[in-house]
């Protein structure tokens, strides 16, 4: 992992937010990837770079399954995800897509979008405004589907 | 030690005789439910990332096209057109227009016992029957399609225990909001949510469904009624025969317990943007509406049409409001019809339309525009949920919503007949 910017968005940030229906059946991840975060911040978009980082509250990409809300996100070449708390479907679709989602409790309320964040995932460790931040760890074998990629890379791998 | 319903289905679909909360197990899928919302990402990844494609066991699959139908645009309509040629090109069930998928589901396929996926959040619902349903992404769906299979943590059990009767015009919408907005919207993150006491006992089939349906509106990975004579006999009806008819043991172990009275439930709302945002209705009535919605997955069924048509009758749908009534399946609205309650609706001013998913998913029917504010039956009224980001929904009971339907503001069923 590399130094990248942060995002960062309030608590029980739904995946609605992260993309809208109305964009759910365009026909690829390619298109709808350009509203992402519209109704928060149109120009979230143009403004992520790869490498930068979202960072959220209390259950991170709560309420609808769309698996669309990790992919947009991954598509746009953010890094990972570091949250207080993740809603339960989206921690397991971000790990299935082998988009990091990392849990921790202290860095949220330390930070601001725009400040700069280093992430060490083999550590388990973040370091921002000059502070480091340990993270739970993934569970074993969610960390082996991550390391693989994902989970078609790890089916493909068993097959 | 003794297991939770939960804890016995998975168990089963494990083939082990004991699991505990915190271990991982993979799991043989009774049954996988994919929509429109997805299906299309789905067909792509099968032909273009899978190594080795095949499906396990194209029996277990069920795609329905529910979201945006009819369609809404061209490249919908070519997203729906991907789903449809590969579930006929794979001698897959599929189902279009005929309902929402949950309803369906329902209606045709969940059995007491099952572990379901399905590829959509509400996928909880099917606890009403006994079976484990759980909300998944595209790419576990087509893992589980791939093999059969899935992995599975199984998560603690938190008990709800419900004693009593409702009261007169407080219907199970009012309470499983009221439960929401004491325990919050992550309260049951990773768990499951068994309904039991008296009160579950009493409860139809309908009113167990919109009690499991709301439950990932806690977090919950699913929610559960024991499997009983009334799930039977929904199930028998339809020509459907249990996997396994489990009850919680009485050594099981729960993570919390809480006990809800049913008689001191109350006509509720939830506030924009947050289903936890729970006050009585009460403290919202005067709010002006633009629109209201009586459908969804969660209250557009029979017994919901029941409701708002015994209101509206004799009475108008407001001037300036559009008031859109949706039948969740073609079953439902063949029944209404049947029973008058479409006619009623009609000569009352309001819209009725075609079986799915309509504004609660904001992306087809009856999207509301800038600053607009709609009441409704569905399921969420997070930010800009039914269309324009700076328009509000309100999430209210079917007597609610007819009520402020016919009011032209937020106010609640009672209110109305004193007018």
């Amino acid at each position: 992992m590399s130094v990248g910017k942060i995002f960062k968005f309030h608590n029980d940030l739904d995946t609605d937010q992260i993309i809208a229906s109305q964009y759910l059946l365009l026909p690829n991840i390619d298109e709808m990837k350009v509203h992402t975060f519209e109704s928060l911040d149109p120009e979230f978009p143009n403004k992520v770079k790869p490498g930068d980082y979202v960072v959220g509250g209390e259950n991170f990409g709560c309420g609808s399954s769309r698996e669309q809300a990790p992919s947009v996100l991954k598509a746009l070449g953010v890094q990972a995800v570091i949250a207080r708390s993740f809603a339960r479907i989206f921690y397991r679709n971000a790990i299935n897509i082998g988009l990091p989602v990392i849990v921790c409790k202290d860095l949220p309320g330390a930070v601001e979008t725009g400040d700069e964040m280093d992430l060490s995932l083999r550590e388990g460790v973040a370091k921002a405004k000059g502070e480091t931040f340990s993270c739970t760890r993934l569970p074993e074998y969610m960390q082996q589907i991550l390391g693989q990629g994902g989970l078609i890379a790890s089916l493909n791998k068993e097959e | 030690m003794g297991m939770t319903i939960a804890e016995k289905i998975i168990a089963l679909a494990a083939g082990v005789p004991e699991v505990k909360p915190g271990d991982i197990h993979t799991v043989n899928l009774d049954r996988m439910m994919t929509n429109d919302g997805t299906t299309h990402l789905t067909v792509d990844m099968y032909y273009n990332e899978i190594k080795n494609p095949h499906i396990a066991d194209t029996k277990k699959m069920v795609f329905i096209v529910d979201h945006n139908v009819p369609s809404d645009s061209p490249k919908t309509a070519a997203s729906q057109k991907k789903m449809r040629d590969f579930a006929k090109a794979h001698q897959i069930d599929f189902w279009e227009g005929q309902g929402v998928c949950h309803q369906i589901m329902m209606e045709h396929y969940v059995c007491p016992g099952e572990l379901i996926f399905g590829a959509d959040s509400h996928t909880c619902t099917y606890g009403a029957l006994g079976a484990f349903g759980t909300g998944v992404g595209c790419t576990d769906l087509l893992y589980g399609m791939v093999t059969g299979t899935s992995w599975v943590l199984v998560p603690e059990t938190v008990k709800f225990n419900l004693t009593g009767q409702l009261p007169e015009g407080v219907y199970p919408r009012d309470l499983m909001l009221t439960i929401i907005g004491e325990i919050g919207a992550n309260g049951c993150n990773y768990q499951v949510m068994e309904f039991c006491g008296d009160g579950a006992e009493a409860m139809s089939i309908n009113d167990r469904m919109v009690l499991c349906n709301l439950a990932v509106e806690a977090g919950a990975k699913s929610a559960v009624f024991a499997a009983d004579e009334k799930a039977l006999e929904y199930i028998k009806a339809r020509g459907r025969e249990p996997k396994a008819m489990f009850a919680s043991d009485r050594d099981a172990v729960y993570a919390r317990e809480y006990t809800f009275d049913l008689a001191k439930i109350q006509p509720v709302a939830a506030r924009p943007d947050f289903v936890d945002d729970v006050v009585p209705a009460k403290e919202v009535c005067g709010v002006r509406i633009d629109e209201a919605f009586l459908g969804s997955c969660n209250n557009g069924r029979i017994d919901e049409l029941r409701v708002g048509a015994a209101l509206l009758k004799g009475r108008k749908v407001a001037g300036h409001v559009r008031f859109l009534v949706v039948p969740a399946s073609q079953a439902v609205y063949l029944q209404a019809l049947e029973e008058g309650l479409i006619t009623t609706f009609m000569e009352s001013g309001a819209i009725v339309m075609n079986p799915n998913c309509s504004v609660c998913w904001g992306s087809c029917q009856g999207v509301i525009g800038e600053n607009e504010v709609l009441i409704s039956t569905g399921t969420r009224n997070f930010k800009g949920r039914a269309g324009h980001p700076s328009s509000k929904v309100y999430l209210g009971s079917a007597a609610t919503v007819t009520a402020s339907a016919v009011k032209g503001e937020i106010c609640t069923a009672d209110m109305l007949c004193c007018n």
